[in-house]
């Protein structure tokens, strides 16, 4: 089953590749990683996207606790939550596309940030599914270059984890 | 990987008067912690250090031979003493060479601060002469590592890797310096205390969980202890005593674990595991209540997971939660440091009447006794050529069963654990985990360092000896009088004994030819070489040995080289598919 992690750690040079270094040593999968410093510069909180058995998230969470650099780790998954991610995606845009291209841009709520005569380049907010969906809606070759961010999640209600 | 405290954190300059330089501070740090050795070896990135370890006397320094003998004696240094050992060394192939005794350290979680040199700040990562990524290569090994880019966060550096190293699962932790870091000025000012938002073991285990595992134990129609080195580590030995004393229940050891109970006590049913006791894998494998205390289920002890202790509900209790349902799922789990939480379970024991039911214990006595009678470890004698158990025997019966028994890895070290009996713990010093051959003479030094007075003596084999031979040097140097008893079988051993059962005879580069002469070797080096061919000979060359109490004494015993270790669980086998004599 698929789970997303969140970690809370001192925002300290190094830390980032604990915790990368945990997931390929102890061959734990990972499906997309992200980090940025919180409200506290002092503190970074990474999001962690990764799938496997009860007993292999069981470990993946109690090895991630035992790093030293590590202040808090949650399951996101365990209960309500909201995950986001961010796709930059540039895509050909010509003839009758063009006007298809932003049409469908405005049915996955996308904003056009970049245009030239060939081409447009979109931001669309999301869960992962609904970026792959709108990948799939164009056309293979209109595709020029994606960027993902990976997921970024947060739980739902009024507390921190 | 940079220093724990912000700029904010660190002392005001005023308060302070006295101004050192880093390599000043490290040093004056080593003496507040109260460190009295450190094992190491200079270079280039770490000459500012040694010119000011020179220069004082409150910590003393042991010159090795190679970095990885300083890591393995001051892992050793600890394992006897309890204290967290100290090694230093230069950066580069200096930091490298330490690694193997750092990921020794580390396997069998020994507290232990290691200080690499590093070049100079502003060379890092130029490929600079002696240039390595040290806190890189080292993050897997350690249990936290720091590279310090400002001598202001020296001190509190060295300080959060003392606290870190020793509390919690203990491990070794390693400060990387650059040489201009420790020639930089600052005042200087040790911090009392350590404390971490990220970082807070459990200490008190829940008293929950203790009264649900105790009322488990207590209710056992079979059970059985199984302890490991968190017991040593823990220094738990004594209450763990008492626990199953009261009980009157079997206990097993890991191989980290010997010492912990008595062996010579009727309730030790030996070591268990690959090569345990006939009766501790099956005691183990016919228990209804296991109780695993500071160990962590390692597949060189259960075997076949699968077939593991199929009838038991299972207590674990262990200061590290990653421990806990890793291999085996855990009926209750107790989260805890080893001493503090067996105190508490005494302390339920003390407050309850609840007792195993005295029928079911004698009959499960009754069907123990059965198992031992089987005498797993018998081995035929033969007089002409001398058998290696017979060598850890004698050993054992001459020093009275008081020495400091450090190993290497491979046959002798099975045959040291199955042997000598550990009526103490901190007196059996081996790389359980990591298995590094070459462990055992630095091992030995360190020792003999912690306590000069005992007997410290070295069970080795032909071929790991000569994985750190170069440290009978450092021997001499230093006058470590330790005794060197090489179980010679002309053979890597263990590997032998695999090839023998698994491969089909088919000794693939397991026969060492062109062995020196261990007697004039260590003669060359300065020391005592004796030779034992017969059986005869055994007695008179350890009383030998013995007797040359201030003198470092090569043992060379010529053994069986067909000798193999019983009993045997094949890898992957359940642990009651021994294979016996």
């Amino acid at each position: 089953m698929r789970h997303i992690i969140s970690i809370l750690l001192e925002n300290e040079a190094g830390a980032l590749s604990r915790v990368a270094g945990l997931f390929s040593a102890r061959g734990y999968n990972i499906e997309a990683m992200t980090v940025a410093p919180t409200h506290d510069p002092s503190i970074s909180r990474m999001t962690v996207a990764t799938r496997g058995s009860e007993e292999i998230m069981e470990q993946v969470l109690k090895q991630l606790n035992k790093l030293v650099e590590v202040i808090r780790v949650q399951d996101l998954t365990e209960g309500p939550h909201i995950e986001r991610e961010l796709m930059l995606i540039k895509v050909h845009a010509v003839g009758p596309d063009r006007e298809e291209v932003k049409r469908l841009s405005d049915i996955f709520r996308g904003r056009i940030i970049d245009v030239t005569d060939r081409s447009y380049t979109m931001e669309l907010t999301g869960t992962g599914e609904k970026l792959d969906a709108f990948i799939h809606a164009l056309d293979p070759g209109m595709v020029i270059e994606v960027v993902r961010s990976g997921a970024s999640a947060i739980s739902r209600g009024a507390k921190a984890i | 990987m940079t220093s724990p405290t912000t700029t904010q954190d660190r002392p005001s300059p005023e308060l302070e008067t006295e101004e050192l330089t880093g390599a000043g501070i490290v040093v004056r740090a080593l003496r507040d912690e109260g460190v009295e050795y450190v094992f190491g070896y200079p270079g280039g990135a770490v000459l500012y250090i040694y010119d000011e370890l020179a220069q004082q006397d409150a910590v003393r320094h042991i010159l090795v031979r190679h970095e990885q003998a300083a890591v393995h004696a001051a892992d050793a240094y600890s394992r006897v003493t309890g204290k967290v050992g100290v090694a230093l060394v230069t950066s580069g192939p200096g930091a490298t060479n330490a690694v193997t005794g750092i990921a020794t350290a580390y396997m069998d979680s020994v507290p232990m601060v290691v200080i690499t040199g590093q070049v100079p700040v502003a060379l890092i990562g130029n490929d600079a002469f002696q240039e390595v990524d040290t806190v890189g290569i080292t993050r897997p090994c350690t249990k936290h590592n720091f590279l310090v880019k400002d001598v202001r966060d020296l001190a509190s550096t060295l300080k959060t890797a003392f606290y870190l190293a020793a509390t919690g699962r203990p491990g070794p932790v390693l400060v990387d310096i650059p040489r201009d870091i420790t020639s930089h000025k600052t005042h200087y000012h040790y911090p009392e205390k350590i404390s971490l938002r990220s970082y807070k073991p459990t200490v008190k285990g829940h008293p929950g969980q203790v009264r649900k595992a105790m009322q488990l134990i207590t209710s056992a129609q079979r059970p059985m202890f199984y302890t490991g080195g968190g017991i040593v580590l823990g220094n738990a030995s004594a209450e763990l005593r008492k626990l199953v004393r009261t009980l009157g229940a079997p206990i097993t050891h890991t191989l980290m674990g010997l010492g912990a109970y008595p062996a010579s006590d009727r309730q030790f049913l030996g070591m268990l595991g690959m090569h345990g006791t006939y009766e501790a894998n099956m005691a183990v494998q016919h228990c209804d209540v296991l109780v695993a205390l500071g160990a962590r289920f390692d597949d060189r002890v259960t075997g076949n997971l699968a077939k593991f202790a199929p009838h038991a509900r299972i207590v674990h209790v262990d200061v590290d939660p990653s421990s806990i349902s890793k291999n085996v799922r855990v009926d209750v789990p107790v989260v805890g440091d080893l001493q503090q939480v067996l105190l508490e379970m005494n302390q339920v024991l003390a407050e309850s009447d609840q007792r195993n039911d005295p029928q079911a214990m004698q009959a499960w006595w009754a069907q123990i006794e059965e198992w031992r009678q089987r005498g797993c470890l018998h081995y035929k004698q033969d007089d002409r050529i001398i058998k290696p158990q017979f060598v850890v025997q004698k050993l054992y019966e001459l020093t009275g069963g008081n020495a400091i028994v450090t190993s290497d890895v491979g046959q002798h070290q099975m045959w040291a654990a199955q042997f000598y009996g550990f009526d103490r713990p901190r007196r059996w010093v081996n790389s359980g985990g990591l298995g590094t051959m070459g462990f055992g003479l630095p091992a030995a030094m360190g020792a003999q360092v912690a306590e000069p007075d005992s007997t410290v003596v070295c069970i080795t084999g032909d071929g790991s000896i000569q994985m750190n031979i170069q440290e009978l040097s450092t021997c001499l140097q230093h006058h470590l009088p330790v005794k060197v008893a090489c179980l010679n079988n002309h053979y890597l051993g263990m590997v032998r004994q695999w090839q023998e059962f698994f491969y089909e005879n088919r000794y693939a580069m397991s026969y060492v030819d062109a062995l020196p002469d261990f007697v004039k070797l260590a003669e060359a080096y300065g020391h005592i070489g004796l030779r034992a061919d017969t059986p005869a000979d055994v007695e008179p060359v350890i009383r030998e040995a013995l007797r040359l109490k201030d003198r470092m004494v090569f043992m060379d015993f010529q053994v069986d080289p067909q000798e193999n270790v019983y009993p045997m669980v094949p890898a992957g086998a359940a642990l009651s598919e021994m294979i016996l004599v």
